[in-house]
């Protein structure tokens, strides 16, 4: 992958200057639908960017010393981070990559939620040491899984290029590996039944109970990047091999799309879990998931 | 800039984002505050939000008599919320303290203590009023941009005071 490839693809498509609209088109669709589960009507097309931009306007909580200079550093890491997520997927067909590219996009994919554990630290409320823990837990348990049936994948395709996952051919491993990450995601994504860590109302609003403002705009979009970079993540392993470049992009939205729906359809079906159920969850049931994709990626290897 | 001006005027009659507090309140208006955002009349079509910390809100909705007890709260939350802000007064309490006027547990009325732009009269008012209400204070939080109104009470409530 050379330099214009590398910037084109984190600048334009599906770097940022796709993500941010599409983050923003996620964050509507998840509202929608719950609210069309409700029985509501929900909030209107542009919502999530007039979010965006009212936040913006809003005034900058004064932050005095290293500690205030930590907290806003938190959400612009977590967003620079989503954001390269964002631009490694490999959505067109060709589009290059590097060897390894797979482990920097778990990295950055678990940077957001490191940033969100320390920022409810370093924001020194209550609420937010509380978030803090709780996310922590989390990500311990439904890491597990999610990297088990990455890895796994990868260990069958003998590579760590993202490009040879998307090439993954239809197999037992394929369907056990996204029912896996499929299951990771609302947690990952904190929905419904796992939306522990910024419980609304709860817990007031968890690690973000301290921030304000245009900070606050940059968790939303961080938050809204991660949705297209996990849920982007799901749809590469899922989409088939197709050689024209935009039916393939058409293919990749079209994937995310209906992830997402999903998604929002489970949250709205489902109340919180305890912290001890989900994490009860994660280690006792799901972890058979985790348990059958390293066994097939096994059972594929010594075949081939 | 104008145009950036239009658009975070246009944005903000748009978003209203709510902070909820009683200050001594019999529960009647909290409970049609919480109607107004129930299917039947779902206030997130105007992009309402009712959230959890005062830190994101725009409005702050206020139900009940100030009691003493609650009025350096309400003091200390309106420090909270970052501007531009606006109050919204539920009910006829905050107004005028309603029957309970002449308690002596009260410190009343509500705008002794902090400025109020919109008043929802009723005991307790529909949740249709309440709307109304709320879309009110974000027209006002539109035109008013980054003006605060001038309160020497408001003054006193300094937001540091809270921050550890």
């Amino acid at each position: 992958m050379n330099m214009t490839t590398a910037l084109m693809r984190l600048l334009i498509f599906p770097g940022l200057l796709f993500a941010i609209p599409a983050a923003w088109f996620f964050l509507w669709v998840e509202r929608k639908a719950v609210a069309r589960m409700q029985g509501r009507i929900g909030p209107p097309f542009m919502q999530p960017f007039y979010d965006f931009i009212k936040l913006l306007g809003k005034q900058v909580p004064p932050r005095p010393g290293v500690g205030g200079m930590l907290m806003k550093a938190w959400p612009l890491l977590a967003l620079a981070s989503a954001g390269g997520a964002v631009g490694l997927l490999p959505v067109l067909p060709a589009s290059g990559g590097f060897e390894g590219d797979l482990i920097l996009l778990l990295a950055l994919l678990e940077v957001p939620s490191m940033c969100i554990i320390a920022a409810g630290f370093s924001s020194r409320s209550i609420f937010g040491e509380i978030g803090s823990a709780r996310e922590a837990v989390l990500s311990v348990s439904y890491n597990v899984v999610f990297l088990l049936a990455i890895l796994s994948i990868a260990a069958s395709q003998h590579s760590f290029r993202l490009e040879a996952l998307a090439q993954l051919p239809f197999s037992p491993l394929q369907i056990v590996g996204v029912l896996a990450l499929l299951v990771c995601l609302p947690a990952k994504l904190h929905l419904n039944p796992f939306s522990l860590p910024n419980a609304e109302q709860e817990i007031y609003a968890g690690p973000m109970t301290e921030y304000a403002g245009p900070e606050l705009a940059m968790w939303e979009l961080a938050h809204g990047l991660e949705f297209v970079a996990a849920t982007g993540l799901v749809a590469t392993l899922i989409a088939p091999q197709l050689t024209l470049w935009w039916l393939g992009a058409l293919v990749f939205v079209a994937l995310s799309f209906a992830i997402v729906l999903l998604l929002s359809v489970v949250a709205a079906a489902t109340a919180r879990l305890q912290i001890d159920t989900s994490v009860r969850f994660y280690w006792q049931c799901t972890l058979i998931f985790a348990v059958l994709a390293v066994a097939s990626a096994l059972f594929m290897r010594f075949r081939s | 800039m104008k145009l950036w001006n239009r658009l975070m005027c246009y944005c903000r009659r748009r978003s209203p984002w709510l902070f909820h507090m009683n200050s001594g309140s019999c529960n009647g208006c909290d409970i049609e505050l919480i109607a107004s955002l129930t299917p039947r009349y779902d206030a997130e079509q105007l992009g309402v939000l009712h959230e959890g910390s005062p830190r994101h809100a725009d409005i702050l909705c206020i139900s009940g008599p100030v009691t003493h007890n609650a009025a350096q709260a309400i003091r200390t939350v309106y420090g909270q919320v970052y501007g531009p802000k606006a109050v919204v007064a539920i009910g006829s309490c905050p107004a005028s303290m309603n029957v309970f006027i002449d308690s002596r547990t009260l410190d009343g009325p509500l705008d002794k203590h902090i400025p109020v732009d919109v008043y929802v009269p009723g005991c307790p008012p529909r949740p249709d009023a309440i709307l109304q209400g709320v879309a009110k204070a974000a027209e006002i939080l539109a035109a008013r941009g980054n003006n605060q109104p001038a309160f020497e009470a408001a003054a006193e409530a300094k937001p540091e005071e809270v921050q550890k």
